[in-house]
């Protein structure tokens, strides 16, 4: 009987679920080291305003309290890293104001540290924290993004003159304006992007050790990257060099975006586990998570589109404005610019663009990536604004798309935003969608529904996106302070069974199976003899983390770079076994055999051989089978695909229902089917949540009115129906495996099909996200415009 | 500091507590449960959930002392003492109904509880209308109510003669 397939391709059972399925995963907030002390931190309640004085005496006098740590104690530590910078139309740097560890001198946003009491039990802690006498005086605040540049608005740093960050641009100016003049017509729309609240299952929580007598520190974090953290945290903020510091990051339930990012908490439990000599734990309450985890999108803008009298592109001109929150995120700067501006030509073939986008500072929570970042929001956009050019015209939404496509032969594709497209079939993804919605149907089932009382709605929406991130020379020469390569070792032990040490980390991506099938596959190994070793920079040599859909596209092709390496490393060792020239040797199905004849060595004895080398060619060829590669990609990965959501209102209620989704998307060379529909359904639900029901509200001061989950709507299970998700895939060209990425397809591809579908059902030119009930009634009943 | 004994997964325990410690921190703290999850701090998340005498309870919003004397059953006590799983942590993983699968002790706990509770049998409707107690932020939902409909399957098989 052959083995079951396990390979490339096969829909393989995850290894990492039986340990979560029996409650014996490992997160952060499970691992508690002996005399550990635990750290609560008091926060602002107010959004902006001048710290006058922190009295502990009362709190260190408490039962238990070991310290209190304020942003004195911070003041001469360096402050928390942007990772990207952007500069402006003049040539000039963004304003990057310090952000303080523990706020120093004033508070900018609801969540800001002001001080941290470490004490010997949680309870003890969040006594004393009530003790601290905190004297503020309230600052004028600003919170709404398009506030934020008005003359006279309140200034969130004085350096940052009328809250300005940068003013950034791409594209051809002139050209545009060129074209717009002379255009059949101008189609005009002004949308939001909702801000949102990550809200990854698991809080973060951080957990400081210091070992007295090595010197040594370690870090336990949330993290989705581990090595990049102990780069920023301990390069830039603690000054620890990198052999003094190991950072974990074991399981972590969840992250999208919001777990990239170094923040304050790591940098605080760590720096005081060296003062204390003792290991410090903090862990968030999910109320501190709405106020201190990095939100999501917040754009305004205005997108323009010049038309001929067919409905051709013939100019694109988009103004956007940015809510980076209080501080610059690890990220936050490049999420506006270069992951949303280079996306506006999507599928298109727009020949002129031109982008502007000023970022600014409001007392808000900071803004950073959430899963997709960026390209959501071009995509919303795009989506959005082509229905509008079809209404306007008088066109249909499905032939005007393809009208504009970009041609199936045209690949490599320039687009005028700097992005050169390699691969993608955006017509194939159309018709599999069209047919899997079965979009000629719906106007029988919408006069079906129209019967019943009922308004129902299809829409549309054809995405790409940018990821496999990211080419180091490319993202460096725009700002990027850091290489974006991936980095595996592969290592074959002496009995034939193989460790991957990978720089990527899995949260929920499920690695540890696809990237044991990708090895067994090409090692041709059982998958129950390859492990992944992930998420600890005590054991792994480098790796950049996971985020931008990038762990199979750049953290996978490592490994098949690294595997090249055992491979021909093999061959030599079979070449002097078997006496053969090592050109003469090929590998397949874990042997290694002499060409034209029977003569065969498997992948277990040449291990052996080079860990045991008695007979081994030992005066040319070092011993063991331990390889590491790091690998650069040479471009962006480039997804696409089309989503195609069905609703049903209830004018009574205003409720939107989804009664069917259908995704088709091109991911690539897929390794586990089952994986990547899982991925797609996550990511599409939370790009339904997004557009019917998510929204981190402020007040215009910033008071922060979704702070918990009563407040802010998370789908629930029966806000939903099944989710179809189909691939038509076109091979990456650039990586060694021909895949793109998966893992944020879905919160891209999303918001424009079900608004464009809410639209369609309400007759309506737009309306901005979230359409909840309540703001779906009141268009239908015309208390409110769309 | 009141004392509280119940019994964990068929184990008797004492353990001293304090009159506002609430039973997920006994599980977790006292008795180094941590399969059960805290996943938000208004009782809306339901990676908390636990059995308390076969009823499904939010762990974080039930006291210690409000379970002395009862009997308890955590995510580790699930499986069968020879290994082998519960119907509904198999089908769990066989239709990739976690991803991240920090909201997964809770689902498998209260799914499990809302198939008992239904000898008759539920629609899918009825299996999402169930679970409005738990949020998942990873899967969409999608494979859970497949794994707990496959489930619901085998839990309500008669039993082979
Ligand atoms: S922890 Fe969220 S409901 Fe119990
Ligand atoms: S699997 Fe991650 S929250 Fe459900």
């Amino acid at each position: 009987m052959n083995a079951p397939f396990e390979g490339i391709g096969a829909s393989v059972r995850r290894k990492e679920d039986l340990r979560f399925i029996s409650g014996r995963g490992n997160y952060t907030d499970d691992i508690n080291r002996p005399g550990q002390t635990h750290m609560v931190i008091k926060r602002s309640d107010r959004p902006h305003a001048r710290i006058i004085s922190i009295d502990a005496s009362a709190a260190l006098a408490a039962p238990g309290v070991v310290a209190v740590y304020t942003g004195d104690d911070f003041a001469n530590i360096g402050g928390l890293p942007c990772g990207w910078q952007i500069h402006n139309k003049d040539g000039s740097p963004m304003v990057e104001p310090k952000h303080p560890v523990i706020a120093h001198g004033k508070v900018r946003h609801v969540g800001d540290p002001i001080a941290v009491v470490i004490a010997e039990t949680k309870q003890q802690a969040k006594n004393a924290a009530e003790l601290l006498v905190i004297d503020l005086e309230d600052l004028p605040s600003i919170a709404t993004t398009t506030d934020a540049l008005k003359p006279g608005a309140p200034i969130v740093h004085d350096e940052a003159a009328g809250n300005l960050c940068y003013d950034w641009h791409l594209g051809d100016a002139d050209a545009v304006a060129a074209a717009f003049a002379t255009a059949h017509k101008v189609v005009t729309l002004d949308l939001e992007n909702n801000r949102l609240i990550p809200n990854a299952m698991e809080p973060r929580v951080a957990l400081g050790d210091y070992d007295r007598h090595t010197g040594d520190y370690t870090l336990f974090t949330t993290s989705q990257n581990p090595h990049v953290i102990r780069l920023l945290m301990g390069a830039f903020v603690l000054g620890l060099p990198e052999h003094k510091l190991r950072v974990v990051a074991p399981d972590v339930g969840g992250g999208f975006g919001s777990k990239i990012y170094h923040y304050a908490e790591e940098a605080i439990v760590t720096w005081a586990a060296g003062k204390l000599g003792r290991p410090v734990k903090w862990t968030a309450e999910r109320s501190e998570s709405f106020m201190s985890d990095a939100h999501g999108r917040d754009h305004v803008s205005t997108a323009q589109m010049a038309v001929d009298k067919d409905g051709k592109f013939l100019a694109l001109k988009v103004h956007t404005l940015a809510n980076m929150g209080a501080y610059l995120s690890t990220f936050a700067p490049a999420v506006p610019t270069y992951l949303y501006a280079t996306l506006l030509a999507g599928t298109y073939t727009t020949p002129v663009i031109y982008v502007e986008v000023k970022a600014v500072f409001t007392n808000t929570v900071p803004v950073d990536a959430y899963r997709g970042a960026g390209r959501p929001e071009a995509t919303f956009l795009l989506e959005r604004l082509v229905d509008a050019i079809a209404l306007d015209m008088g066109m249909d939404r499905v032939e005007i798309r393809r009208k504009n496509f970009i041609p199936r032969d045209a690949f490599p594709y320039q687009t005028p935003v700097a992005l050169q497209y390699d691969s993608g079939d955006y017509f194939a993804t159309l018709d599999a969608a069209l047919k899997s919605a079965d979009y000629a149907g719906f106007p029988a089932r919408k006069a079906a529904a129209a019967a019943q009382g009922k308004l129902r709605g299809i829409g549309v929406s054809t995405y790409l996106e940018a990821c496999g991130i990211a080419p180091s020379k490319v993202v460096g020469s725009l700002g990027a302070r850091a290489g974006l390569y991936e980095v595996a070792n592969v290592r074959v032990h002496p009995t034939g069974s193989i460790s991957v040490f990978t720089g990527t980390h899995s949260h929920g991506q499920g690695h540890e199976t696809t990237f044991a099938q990708l090895v067994s596959d090409q090692l041709g190994v059982p998958l129950s003899q390859v492990d992944i070793v992930h998420g600890d920079t005590g054991k792994i040599p480098f790796g950049m983390g996971t985020y931008g859909s990038r762990s199979l596209a750049v953290g996978g092709s490592a490994m098949v770079k690294a595997m090249d390496k055992i491979i021909a490393k093999g061959k030599k060792i079979a070449a002097h076994l078997m006496e053969a020239s090592p050109e003469d040797i090929e590998f397949k199905n874990g042997v290694f055999s002499v060409a034209g004849t029977d003569k065969q060595k498997t992948l277990g004895e040449i291990a052996l051989t080079a860990y045991v080398p008695h007979n081994y060619p030992i005066e040319t060829l070092e011993p063991g089978l331990d390889e590491t590669a790091f690998y650069d990609p040479a471009n962006f990965t480039f997804p696409g695909g089309c989503h195609i959501c069905e609703v049903e209102i209830d004018p009574e209620t205003g409720v939107v229902a989804i009664v069917n989704f259908n995704a088709v998307d091109d991911v690539g060379r897929v390794v586990n089917p089952m994986i990547v529909e899982g991925q797609v359904q996550g990511g599409v639900a939370q790009g339904i949540g997004q557009a019917l029901l998510e929204n981190a509200a402020y007040d215009a001061s910033g008071q922060l009115l979704s702070g918990s989950f009563m407040d802010y709507t998370m789908l629930r299970a029966d806000d939903l129906t099944n989710i179809t998700v189909g691939t038509e895939n076109t091979m990456c060209t650039h990586n060694p495996l021909g895949s793109k990425g998966c893992g944020e397809v879905g919160a891209i591809g999303s918001p424009p099909a079900v608004i464009n579908a809410v639209c369609d059902a309400l007759n309506i030119r737009h309306m901005n996200m979230p359409a909840t009930a309540e703001k779906v009634w009141s268009i239908i009943n015309g208390r409110a415009a769309g | 500091m009141p004392q509280v004994t119940l019994t964990v997964n068929g184990k008797s325990a004492t353990v001293e507590v304090e009159g506002r410690t609430l039973l997920v921190e006994l599980l977790r703290e006292k008795l180094g449960l941590t399969g059960t999850h805290v996943g938000c701090d208004t009782s809306q998340c339901g990676a908390c959930v636990v059995h308390v005498d076969g009823v499904s309870v939010k762990s974080c919003t039930m006291l210690a002392v409000q379970a002395d004397g009862a009997k308890v059953i955590t995510i580790e006590g699930l499986a069968a003492a020879d290994g082998t799983l519960h119907p509904m942590q198999e089908m769990f993983r066989e239709h990739h109904a976690l991803q991240c699968g920090f909201c997964t002790p809770g689902m498998v706990m209260a799914a499990i509880d809302l198939v008992n509770s239904n000898p008759l049998g539920l629609s899918q409707d009825e299996i999402r209308h169930g679970l409005e107690g738990n949020l998942c932020r990873c899967t969409g939902y999608h494979n859970i109510v497949k794994a707990i409909d496959a489930a619901q399957g085998i839990m309500h098989a008669p039993a082979a003669e």
